[in-house]
């Protein structure tokens, strides 16, 4: 006997991702999931932007480890809120683990959530978490090839990092930006892409200006 | 290795609609799309995992995967996107809209039939 049933296999967590999406948006915060390779910098781009954006918005972050609170520490050490959470193996973060971590921030102190997911181009992109925006960080040293190799996460994201840019001025990199740049835009004409470099700070008045701006329209 | 949570989620499914209909799941039949990033062989092996012991262990998993589709921003016409090279096949336009290409669905169970005595 064949039953027809055409039922969501992750159910559950989209059910715990509309729980955050609707507690976010009651409170009127914005939350960004940032997706790339162990190693990208997404920690350094962090503390990057929230001490640039210091007096400006406020940041809380959420940090995804398969193990340590090292990202966490980082996080705290510039005096931004962090909740680390420990994924014990797993590959991306889920939807009701963000809802113990949003839990544990003050909301209401804050005006913008960073979710760092776990280190991993494939898997994160598939789980909901009730954020706004995907960001995809893609650093040079990893290669111009990416966003043509894992296309989902460049097709879900609303805004694509290139970073570590300095080292194409300093090593020897074959990383062809405007390629990397067509590629991930075959899939998604409008893609947001900021060349950036966490270290030096080439490209972030124009990233922080875009947060800011975010933040600002998603108030009203 | 996400299969391991999507193969927990399909057995939770099926488990529900098992208890629903009082029978023994036999087979299953799922459809994912490009974006699920499913592996055939490991979500097969993460069911056979978790499935250990329950009702489903021995089940046979079919998956499908559907083609990614793009709607046309010109002409309104569904396509499969070709990512080789992409445009609309009816009036050439590039610009389109992706379509849902993560609709990863537990689309049909087949159950095993009680022999009458």
């Amino acid at each position: 006997m064949k039953v027809s049933i055409g039922k969501k296999i992750l159910a559950t967590n989209e059910e715990h991702a509309a729980a955050n999406r609707h507690l976010l948006s009651e409170k009127k915060k914005l939350c960004l999931n940032m997706i790339s390779s162990p190693g990208s910098g997404k920690t350094t781009i962090l503390t990057r932007t929230i001490n640039d954006l210091k007096g400006q918005i406020k940041i809380g972050v959420i940090e995804g480890d398969i193990r340590t609170d090292l990202d966490a520490q980082r996080i705290k050490a510039t005096g931004a809120p962090a909740i680390q959470i420990n994924t014990d193996g797993a590959c991306h973060l889920s939807a009701i683990q963000i809802n113990t971590a949003l839990a544990k921030l003050s909301l209401d102190s804050l005006d913008l959530i960073f979710i760092e997911n776990v280190g991993n181009l494939v898997c994160p992109s598939a789980f909901e978490l009730g954020e706004n925006a995907k960001i995809a960080v893609l650093s040079v040293a990893e290669g111009d090839d990416k966003p043509a190799k894992y296309p989902a996460l460049f097709a879900k994201s609303n805004v694509l990092l290139i970073n570590k840019i300095d080292l194409l001025e300093t090593s020897h990199i074959d990383f062809d930006i405007e390629r990397a740049k067509a590629d991930a835009r075959r899939l998604n004409r409008d893609i947001k892409i900021f060349p950036i470099s966490a270290i030096t700070g080439q490209g972030f008045l124009l990233w922080c200006d875009w947060l800011a701006e975010s933040v600002r329209n998603f108030r009203i | 290795m996400h299969e391991i949570t999507i193969a927990q989620g399909l057995l939770e499914a099926i488990l529900t609609e098992a208890a629903k209909q009082n029978a023994k799941p036999v087979a299953a039949k799922i459809s994912c799309g490009a974006f699920d990033a499913v592996n055939d062989e490991a979500l097969s092996f993460a069911f056979e995992a978790v499935s250990k012991g329950t009702t489903c262990e021995g089940l046979k998993l079919e998956i499908v995967h559907k083609p990614m589709q793009g709607q046309c921003k010109n002409c309104n016409n569904t396509f499969i996107i070709d990512q080789t090279s992409i445009k609309c096949p009816k009036c050439g336009s590039e610009d389109f809209e992706l379509l849902s290409a993560s609709s990863l669905l537990l689309e049909e169970i087949e159950f095993q039939t009680e022999t009458k005595k």
